[in-house]
């Protein structure tokens, strides 16, 4: 009927819909973009899926947390016989919870191979030092999710690991005491601990991450993925171009596929290894034996267990929290120290510390998983 | 001029030193320069309660410890006593342990009575009559390393009461003109209150003091056995007084509870101590009478209880194990144990109506942990077909991607290589 009342003769209905929504959207500047979107083809491409993959987990994240907030209640009364009505009462509640607690540490896992696949092919150069920024704003923030996240099903585990964070933020001199006030809500980890740290993880955060999110995804469409330079030195003896592919639809089918198999990952994990919901926190009780954070703070957790009460006249905490001070900065500017002055590039440097970074963190992670 | 300072100047720490000379004590001083005997209780008496409160040698053996002549500081001008007679030891530790108020000055609720229970006991009525052999207050407490009875090294701690008793209890010489038995060590060895003790470090778990009393130590008369084990069990004791068999093992002149679970190595009861081969009921009541019968059917009852609380536990461990969320039922689960306590309890009333109501109660709660911990194992299965299914889904999902990019990518191939031939 559309088209015999409101067309002109000889348009399909599909083409006239287009037609509609792109005078309205203005869709064909987006289909010309995608049109000329290429992505280079080269040994090192399937890193690439890394960036997707992680935004893949971060939609599921939001996806889930929604749904869990259908139900949670963020008191240390309700806390945890909330998450108990959603894992044991709620049609799928179990599902969602576990998926939402499992795509958040597949999420900090592949967001840290993402990082490190733009540290080995230099990604990070010129004029992407600022991308480079916001990639690591937004790691920073995935592990203050995770933080956040862990205290609020209030069990015993995630009650004396925050107690154990708090007490590390508290070690920072001068403003360590006052930080570790600000983030407990008072002197010790309690329900207002728990209803702070709902609020960061469900609006604070969130809100921050959404526009750091935009502008690094803005950025990475400006400038477009990068080619190693090895691939662009080759490129330019040979006298022949990159090779590349269009983004769409040959590279966003392989990210597609990427993403189902993380979804059947996931599925995996929550079906067959249910994120456990452990017994309720009891402040007055003592700390069981064992406690530790979750794995991506484990490499930081265990050096500082490592480290003697006192080093000289300074306290051993405080001399292992300014080296991580220190290589944090370190590695937040590793796109300006990565280049020499003429435009050179310190190649072996980057690989090098990449790899000792890589090492450190398996390594000590490991051994904090087995001590 | 010069002299004089110089004098002064050697004279000085001896005046200073003077009043730290007047309060060595002398005795200390002697006999920690002698060897064996004589020294043993100058060393033993550094860690002595006493002298940490305060008191030394001459409290108890008299003589004058300000003076460093032997013949002076043991004369009996000075009081000395020295070794005091085995007789004269409990006397002794009165003067001070039955003053409420020297006590008062240190452990202001420390009993008082020591003495007059001890005097009261089988060891201060035989040593009243001149039995050397018999324990007196250093025999148990020490004599100069005296401890605090919550120290770990003290005799008397409840972790080491036991041995202290064996002493003496457990040495068939020792023993022999008495004609007691020397077995009670032993047998409590084997005991559950041993291993209460032992084990698991419960300090309140029942010793030899516990049942027997300490200074006022006496065996428990037949009549007051219930009572004895009542002052921890006071439920069964009230079931037991209540029941058909007070009476009766009254009457048998018996202690009570000590018929079925005997003395020294009460052992862990089970349903076996009601029927079947070796039950203790079976030695009075045979299986076709209506005490065995009521036996058996209690026995059954309780075994019938245990088994389904042990079901239920085994299902819900398998389901928690497999990540499934049964914190509700294992909570419930506690009642139901609890409820198996409670029939056992029950036993002591040595009435089937008695034992039936918590047994039913437990086994109705078993019935639903299990039906609880079969539901999540059922769960657990159809979590396992959704993840299959689901997989299966993705799976033809990504099947179907590779095959529309192949396609795309033919196409491009094709449409690139005329242009590519022009």
């Amino acid at each position: 009927m559309l088209s015999s009342e409101s067309g002109p003769p000889g348009r399909t209905r599909a083409a006239r819909l287009r037609a509609w929504l792109d005078e309205r959207l203005g869709l064909t500047g987006v289909r010309q973009f995608l049109a000329h979107k290429t992505v280079a083809v080269h040994s090192g491409t399937p890193w690439y899926y890394f960036g997707g993959i992680t935004l893949f987990l971060f939609a599921i994240q939001v996806l889930t947390g929604i749904l869990l907030l259908l139900y949670y209640r963020p008191t240390a009364a309700e806390a945890y016989e909330s998450v108990q009505f959603i894992v044991t009462r709620v049609r799928f509640g179990w599902l969602i919870r576990s998926i939402h607690s499992w795509s958040a540490n597949l999420m900090i896992f592949t967001a840290f191979v993402h990082m490190f696949s733009v540290v080995f092919l230099r990604a990070y150069r010129r004029p992407r030092e600022v991308t480079w920024l916001s990639g690591i704003a937004l790691l920073g923030l995935a592990l203050a999710f995770g933080f956040s996240g862990y205290l609020l099903p209030w069990n015993t585990i995630s009650y004396f690991a925050t107690k154990v964070g708090t007490d590390m933020a508290a070690s920072v001199p001068w403003v360590g005491p006052a930080l570790a006030r600000f983030l407990r809500g008072g002197n010790d980890v309690s329900g207002a601990t728990l209803t702070r740290f709902f609020g960061f993880h469900v609006a604070v955060l969130p809100g921050i991450t959404t526009v750091v999110l935009l502008v690094h995804l803005a950025l990475v469409q400006r400038f477009g993925i990068s080619s190693p330079p090895w691939v662009e030195r080759r490129s330019a003896a040979s006298r022949l171009p990159v090779p590349q592919m269009p983004f769409f639809p040959n590279f966003f089918l392989r990210e597609l596929m990427a993403w189902y198999a993380a979804l059947g990952a996931l599925g995996c994990l929550a079906a067959l290894f249910p994120w456990e919901l452990g017994d309720k926190a009891d402040p007055f009780s003592s700390a069981p034996a064992g406690i530790r954070p979750e794995w991506y703070f484990l490499a930081p957790f265990y050096t500082l267990k490592l480290l003697p009460s006192r080093i000289w006249f300074v306290e051993g905490e405080l001399i292992g929290l300014a080296g991580f001070g220190l290589l944090a900065v370190f590695w937040v500017l590793l796109p300006f120290w990565a280049a020499d002055g003429r435009g050179g590039e310190r190649t072996r440097l980057v690989t090098g510390a990449g790899v000792v970074l890589i090492a450190y963190l398996a390594t000590f992670s490991l051994l904090g998983y087995l001590r | 001029m010069m002299r004089a300072l110089f004098a002064a100047a050697l004279l000085a720490p001896l005046v200073l030193l003077a009043p730290l000379a007047q309060a060595a004590d002398s005795c200390l001083t002697c006999h920690g320069a002698m060897d064996g005997e004589l020294q043993a209780p100058a060393t033993a008496f550094a860690n002595d309660v006493h002298k940490r409160r305060g008191f030394s040698c001459a409290d108890c053996h008299g003589g004058d410890p300000a003076s460093d002549d032997p013949e002076t500081a043991m004369s009996k001008a000075h009081g000395f006593r020295g070794r005091i007679a085995r007789t004269a030891v409990p006397q002794l530790c009165a003067r001070c342990h039955s003053d409420a108020s020297l006590i008062g000055r240190y452990k202001p609720q420390q009993r008082v009575d020591q003495y007059a229970e001890y005097q009261t006991s089988v060891h201060g009525k035989r040593l009243a009559t001149g039995d050397q052999a018999v324990a007196n207050c250093a025999d148990c407490h020490g004599a100069h390393g005296i401890r605090e009875v919550r120290d770990p090294l003290s005799p008397v701690h409840p972790l080491r009461l036991p041995e202290t008793c064996a002493r003496c209890h457990a040495n068939p010489a020792h023993m022999a003109k008495y004609k007691l038995p020397t077995n009670q060590f032993a047998e409590y060895r084997t005991s559950v209150h041993w291993e209460a003790l032992s084990q698991r470090g419960d300090l309140s778990a029942p010793s030899c003091a516990s049942c027997h009393g300490n200074h006022g130590a006496t065996p428990p008369r037949v009549s007051s056995v219930a009572a004895v084990c009542g002052s921890c069990h006071s439920v069964m004791e009230d079931l037991y007084n209540k029941s058909p068999h007070q009476p009766v093992f009254s009457g048998m002149r018996e202690g009570a509870c000590v018929i079925c679970h005997g003395n020294h190595a009460v052992r862990r009861p089970s349903p076996a101590m009601l029927a079947g081969p070796g039950a203790v009921c079976s030695q009075c009541h045979d299986a076709e009478s209506a005490g065995g019968k009521t036996a058996a059917q209690t026995a059954a009852l309780i075994g019938k209880l245990d088994a389904a609380v042990r079901r239920s536990d085994e299902i819900l461990a398998r389901a928690a194990r497999s990540g499934m969320e049964v914190s509700e039922a294992v909570l419930e689960q506690q009642e139901g144990r609890g409820d198996a306590v409670k029939a056992r309890v029950a036993v002591h009333a040595f009435s089937l109506a008695a034992v039936q109501k918590p047994a039913e109660a437990g086994l109705a709660i078993a019935a639903r942990t299990y039906a609880a911990g079969e539901a999540a194992l059922e769960e657990r299965g159809r979590r396992r077909l959704g993840l299959v299914v689901s997989l299966l889904a993705i799976a033809i999902t990504i099947a179907g991607l590779w095959l529309a990019l192949r396609a795309v990518e033919r196409r491009q191939a094709a449409d690139a290589a005329p242009a590519a031939r022009s």
